[in-house]
């Protein structure tokens, strides 16, 4: 019996010839991650063991983001604890603000995650690689104590179910709407403890910045990982971002899935996830009439160059709507680099938006753009659960960039056709 | 081990977003992280949790962020265990890793109101609901995660591991 794709990565940083869903193994990691939210438990728990040493001063990626540019002096510890744990560790890959970005995004543009690789992150978003035909996960502090310290994970082997993608997304249709429709039809524990492999001809319609963002919400099903194969748009993508060497990985014709969800991209309209889970999906011409008071673009969800050009279409010689604040995060220095040669950034501030340094800011509620009670946003970004941006009883609805953007304008959720 | 308390009963999906707000991750105090459990589903949970009380809830307990936060929050607010019907992935290590014991048992969980009286008998997988009489086979911890409770977590299990070799 042949292996899935997760099966053949987890085999190969297990030294094993084969594995089976359900085996527990312990597996090394060739990238281990953590962000300012969760690395302090793991540095402290790294300093309690009184070890000296990480396994490997290259392959820990430390990312201070979510309350990145310091929030309040708490986070500002937080922060600087991180730091002085990279200098005395000599750690690499530490990203500073003004050299960072969203680590999701950051990692793989520059050229620490490469095809075959198996990554963890104390950050549940690190499924984001799966794009990359790479397995990655998230996990915990303590998780990523015992990666730094042993260059191991423990994991158990998941099923996979394979995705089954044919036809190609029709207009203001994005990677952001399919992962949405998946998520709505199979629900938020759909694909719990399971792989989900893409696969079918759908895939030569997608760019690598949607890629990003379906396997990036794939533990919005709950699911351990979200994997896409190896083809040109993955080579293309890598081989200008990193130096290092890979192997690509493919499935066997003869691997086994636990099940199969087909989907056909040509038959979808945009999705809106209404509050407060991100399974409450409806297609965008039965959404109604739902006023907003916040339009939020960014996150490692949907905070890429393709993203903003998307959003900027759709804003261009308009004006965000009297009623509504719009916020545009770039996702990395690079991206608001290139926003900014582009002519994108413009677009934005003569459309009255708020164009910010990169940060996962308000999609975590963490700062940058709180709701109030009774508030509510649409955003591009991956979580509507009670409380998410802010007041408890305030509420968000998550869209691709397009629908984000004809939303600021009409002041209500809405698609670009829309607008006069 | 015999753990006993009463019930606090949540629906299904329980996120860690609301298990504990992002707006308190600017620290990783355990006690501090305890004031805000629960806070923003049940306003009365952190402040009347009596030490050995339950966090009972429905499917994909634990489901969201990867935040450690929130085992750490549930267990400095004094609850002895979570019992569910389901646990979301990262919780779940998260839980085994840092020592919060967390049950599956479905059938007890529809059967269990809030403030119920629960004893589990760890070492026979055994819940009991005193209050409605009625007693309950829990669904035995995988031997791999036994070793991780057994040693205290998982540093302490890679720690003797790495003596031993």
């Amino acid at each position: 019996m042949g292996m899935t794709l997760t099966e053949k990565i987890l085999a190969r940083h297990a030294a094993k010839d084969r594995v089976e869903p359900g085996e527990l193994i312990l597996a090394r990691v060739d990238l281990a991650l953590g962000n300012d939210v969760t690395s302090p438990i793991a540095i402290e728990a790294v300093r309690k063991m009184g070890v000296k040493a990480v396994f490997d001063r290259e392959k820990i990626a430390l990312v201070p983001d979510h309350f990145a540019p310091n929030k309040d002096i708490k986070s500002a510890e937080q922060i600087r604890m991180m730091r002085e744990f990279a200098r005395a560790y000599g750690i690499v890959n530490y990203f500073e603000v003004g050299r960072m970005g969203i680590e999701h995004v950051l990692l793989p543009d520059e050229g620490l995650v490469v095809p075959g690789d198996l990554v963890i992150g104390a950050d549940s978003h690190t499924c984001t690689y799966g794009a990359l035909c790479a397995f990655s996960t998230g996990v915990g502090s303590t998780d990523l104590a015992a990666a730094m310290i042993s260059g191991e994970v423990w994991l158990k082997v998941p099923e996979s179910i394979r995705i089954a993608l044919s036809g190609r997304p029709g207009k203001w249709v994005e990677g952001k709407d399919v992962i949405l429709h998946i998520i709505g039809k199979i629900g938020v524990d759909g694909a719990l403890y399971q792989a989900m492999e893409y696969a079918g001809d759908g895939l030569t319609s997608l760019p690598m910045a949607w890629r990003f963002t379906m396997s990036n919400m794939a533990i919005e099903a709950g699911a351990k990982n979200g994997i896409f194969p190896f083809d040109e748009t993955t080579r293309a993508y890598a081989d200008g971002r990193t130096k290092r060497r890979y192997e690509v990985v493919t499935a066997d014709r003869d691997a086994r899935y636990a099940g199969e969800i087909a989907v056909d991209m040509s038959s979808l309209e945009p999705q809106v996830a209404f509050p407060h889970l991100p399974e409450n999906t409806r297609p965008l011409s039965q959404v109604g009439n739902v006023p907003i008071d916040q339009v939020v673009v960014g996150s490692c969800t949907n905070g890429r160059i393709e993203d903003l050009r998307s959003a900027a279409a759709v804003l261009k010689g308009r004006k965000v709507h009297d009623a509504v604040r719009m916020l545009v995060f770039p996702a990395t220095q690079e991206i608001y680099l290139q926003a900014m040669r582009e002519g994108l950034m413009e677009v934005f501030v003569m459309a009255g938006a708020a164009f910010s340094t990169p940060t996962c800011g308000p999609c975590l509620g963490g700062h940058m753009g709180i709701l109030a009670k009774g508030e509510r946003a649409i955003a591009t970004t991956n979580r509507n659960f009670v409380g998410r941006m802010g007041h408890p009883e305030s509420e968000v609805y998550l869209a691709n960039p397009a629908i984000a953007a004809a939303s600021a304008v009409l002041g209500r959720i809405g698609g670009p056709d829309e607008i006069r | 081990m015999m753990l006993k308390g009463k019930a606090w009963k949540y629906g299904d999906d329980v996120d860690t977003d609301v298990i504990i707000p992002a707006r308190y991750l600017n620290t990783s105090d355990p006690a501090e992280l305890a004031k805000h459990c629960m806070e923003d589903i049940d306003r009365g949970y952190a402040s009347k949790v009596s030490p050995g009380d339950f966090i009972v809830a429905g499917k994909n307990f634990g489901c969201g962020s990867s935040r450690e936060h929130a085992p750490i929050a549930i267990k400095a607010s004094g609850a002895s265990a979570v019992i569910a019907r389901s646990f979301a992935r990262i919780f779940y290590r998260n839980a085994f890793n840092m020592g919060l014991p967390i049950f599956e048992a479905p059938q007890a969980v529809g059967e269990i109101d809030a403030g119920d009286l629960l004893y589990v008998d760890m070492e026979r997988g055994a819940l009991r609901n005193e209050t409605k009489k009625k007693e309950y086979r829990i669904a035995p911890v995988p031997p791999f995660m036994q070793e991780l409770v057994a040693a205290g977590g998982l540093l302490n299990y890679m720690a003797a591991r790495r003596k031993g070799k």
